[in-house]
């Protein structure tokens, strides 16, 4: 710990502060491909490996996303810290992939640079392609800044390595957004990652002294437990998020929440919820708003999964409305995913909060403040007279429709 | 001493255990071996149970050069690498059909991996479809003969042509019915440093409609009709060829198997069987098998 955080910042690209976070880990495999905006972590990877900066280290330059999460799955069940990253349509290639390694229970980690999915093909911002993979038994941690991306990844290892847990994570960034932007970020130090993060000593592996078969089929009387014990994993990985943020506080004097953050929530009547870099904009939305009396707070979610169910609750129950920002959407149902899961928490509780949700930030469009404080003020009419809108778009363009 | 042990749930007469059963006797105990879905996945490991003495990994259906791809570079990177073989040992839905794109990025790249086709020519898992691998004239349950078809319209995809063609330093074909010719070849790929394939063909009794008693000879019907060439390549060059002494025509292969009985009893059938038999007229020119 240092008394002055300012001496160690560097000022460097989010991708780069990520790429930096990978190597400190030590990983034994890394495998990814390249894809937009998520290019930069792998050519900064691929740097360190170019100058030996990363000792006991393959690096496969693989020839697909599909194949690169594939060539995880053996990698890490013959004993490696594996690491990969991608964004959209990789994550949409891999899916197959996705819900394997969970149910291998192999504890991968990959950075999912968030970008909308196609089509229209799209190259920017939304949260469409790492939501579209929260059923998988993969832990989902969302970053608001490049420094927390840069902490979240030795947390990432640490939580999905525990043998209680046993589940592969992803750090979900905002593409463009958080991977392109320079900002001040101190860059993780090796010696104190060493003392944070254990190397990888996993009880299964391919060992040839020691056969074992991994990857069995499970017929009607067994496959229910494989899920029963997933889920199991996920219980008590929420648990883990918690120790592995406060020990990671302790080592690096740094603390960005736990399962969940807040900010001027305490008193909050009208409470807004959103993962990501929109956060951001959301703080000084609330800043402002607060000057002009309004009883404005944020919930940010940095564990989508496992989702923190009593944290929300607790957070929620003294709000008069409750506002969910989400950049995806579940087609079908006109509502987005954390909207949903706000919901579902709050039912069978004695809160009886009304919730709105409002679906923005699709494929990169702009979340400017004015949007924010417009929300604001439908919320504040919603505060006085109910709700007779639960879901809406944000933004949309008349003209174009 | 075989590693894939007995009581395995395999047809009787199974081409699938022959083949692993041979692959695990060359290669010794210092092996992965990575197999993908399908029937030697399925009939050998129904959890909680395994016939495998050996570490074993199944992860997906068409992923099986990339598991085995990343075990090798896991292995390397922790410093274990030492004399352990990586074996993919794969049906031919898996290795020509669906995971073409994995098996050519691992081949391209070089990792140290032997890679075993077991080519019993269909998806025999779900019940005998049609495969890259499936032979003209084949009746299949998605190549059925009809009113209108003798069976499978499409020739064998030339698999080891492509394989050759990453300049892998070693590529070969073998069958179960010459297990000695087999065990060489796998002895001789996991030798070698770099990705080497071997294709093995595999009569399947239930998916071929013969008797299970017959797996041996049909094989060996197929290398004598010259239907199913015998050769080494190095470095995509031809190194060895497996001559044939007396050449049987491609009928008295045919004959022995339902899926090709149409060709006999419907009328139109000679001339299906002449162009089958131009195949492996073909095959004896181009490989000099005579
Ligand atoms: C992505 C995907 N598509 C389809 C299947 C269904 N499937 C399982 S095994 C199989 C056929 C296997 O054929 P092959 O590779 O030739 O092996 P065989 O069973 O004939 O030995 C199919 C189609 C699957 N498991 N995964
Ligand atoms: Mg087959």
């Amino acid at each position: 710990m240092t008394d002055n955080p300012m001496e160690k910042m560097s000022v460097v690209e989010g991708s780069y502060a990520t790429a930096h976070a990978v190597k400190v880990c030590r990983p034994n495999v890394i495998s990814a491909y390249p894809i937009t905006p998520q290019t930069h972590i792998v050519e900064d990877l691929s740097q360190f490996i170019a100058d030996g900066e990363i000792d006991n280290c393959e690096f496969i330059t693989i020839e697909s996303e599909f194949s690169a999460l594939s060539a995880l799955v053996g990698a890490s069940a013959a004993g490696a810290r594996t690491y990969s990253s991608t964004s959209s349509q990789g994550l949409e290639l891999m899916h197959e992939v996705v819900f394997n390694v969970s149910g291998m229970r192999l504890p991968t980690v990959m950075t999912v640079v968030n970008r909308a999915v196609s089509a229209p093909i799209s190259i920017w911002n939304d949260h469409q392609d790492s939501i579209s993979e929260r059923d998988t038994g993969w832990i989902q941690l969302y970053a608001e800044n490049s420094q927390e991306i840069s902490d979240l990844t030795p947390l990432a290892y640490k939580v999905a390595e525990d043998k209680d847990v046993m589940l592969p994570a992803m750090v979900c960034m905002d593409g463009f957004i958080l991977s392109h932007v320079f900002e001040p970020v101190v860059l993780l130090e090796q010696d104190l990652t060493d003392e944070y993060l254990p190397p990888y000593r996993p009880e299964h592996i391919l060992d040839t002294k020691n056969p074992k078969t991994f990857g069995s089929f499970a017929d009607p009387s067994v496959y229910t437990e494989f899920r029963y014990m997933q889920q199991k994993g996920m219980d008590i990985a929420l648990k883990k998020i918690e120790k592995a943020v406060d020990e990671f506080t302790r080592i690096f004097g740094r603390d960005h929440g736990g399962l969940i953050d807040t900010y001027r929530a305490d008193d909050a009547e009208i409470l807004l919820m959103a993962m990501g870099s929109v956060v951001g904009t959301i703080k000084d939305v609330i800043d402002e708003a607060r000057i002009d009396g309004i009883k404005v707070g944020l919930l940010k979610i940095r564990s989508f999964r496992p989702f923190p169910v009593e944290a929300v609750r607790k957070t929620l129950a003294d709000a008069a409305v409750i506002v969910v920002l989400d950049k995806n959407i579940s087609l079908g149902l006109n509502e987005g995913s954390l909207c949903t899961e706000v919901k579902s928490c709050l039912y069978n509780t004695d809160i009886n909060t009304p919730v709105m949700g409002f679906m923005l930030g699709h494929g990169g469009r702009d979340i400017s403040k004015g949007t924010i404080h417009m929300i604001i003020d439908k919320s504040q009419k919603v505060a006085r007279s109910g709700i007779k809108v639960e879901n809406e778009f944000v933004d949309v363009r008349g003209d174009l429709i | 001493m075989s590693r894939l042990a007995p009581g395995h749930r395999g047809c009787p007469g199974c081409c699938d255990a022959m083949a692993a059963n041979f692959v695990l006797e060359a290669a010794g105990d210092d092996v992965i071996v990575v197999s993908p879905t399908g029937c030697l996945e399925v009939m050998t490991t129904p959890y909680p149970e395994s016939a495998w003495e050996v570490p074993w990994i199944h992860s997906l259906f068409e992923n099986t050069a990339s598991v085995a791809a990343g075990i090798e570079s896991a292995l390397k990177a922790l410093g274990r690498k030492g004399n352990t073989k990586i074996i993919g040992l794969a049906g031919d839905g898996a290795t020509m059909d669906i995971g073409t794109l994995g098996l050519s990025g691992a081949f391209e790249r070089g990792h140290d991996i032997t890679y075993v086709c077991i080519d019993n020519e269909a998806y025999m898992n779900t019940g005998v479809q049609r495969s890259g691998g499936t032979p003209y004239g084949a009746s299949t349950t998605t190549s059925p003969t009809g009113k209108k078809s003798f069976g499978n319209r499409t020739q064998k995809k030339n698999m080891p042509a492509i394989m050759a063609a990453h300049g892998a330093p070693y590529v070969t074909t073998t069958s179960i019915s010459y297990p000695k010719d087999m065990m060489r070849k796998v002895k001789k790929a996991v030798d070698i440093e770099g990705p080497c394939y071997i294709h093995a063909h595999a009569p399947c009794s239930t998916g071929w409609r013969f008797e299970s008693a017959r797996t041996v000879e049909i094989g060996k019907l197929a290398v004598e009709t010259a239907l199913w060439p015998l050769y080494e390549m190095e470095y995509s060059e031809i190194t060895g060829v497996k001559k044939i002494k007396n050449k049987k025509p491609v009928e008295e292969y045919l004959k022995a198997q339902g899926r090709f009985k149409h060709l006999f009893t419907r009328e139109g059938g000679e001339k299906e069987i002449a162009k089958i038999q131009e195949i492996a007229d073909w095959n004896v020119k181009h490989y000099g098998l005579e």
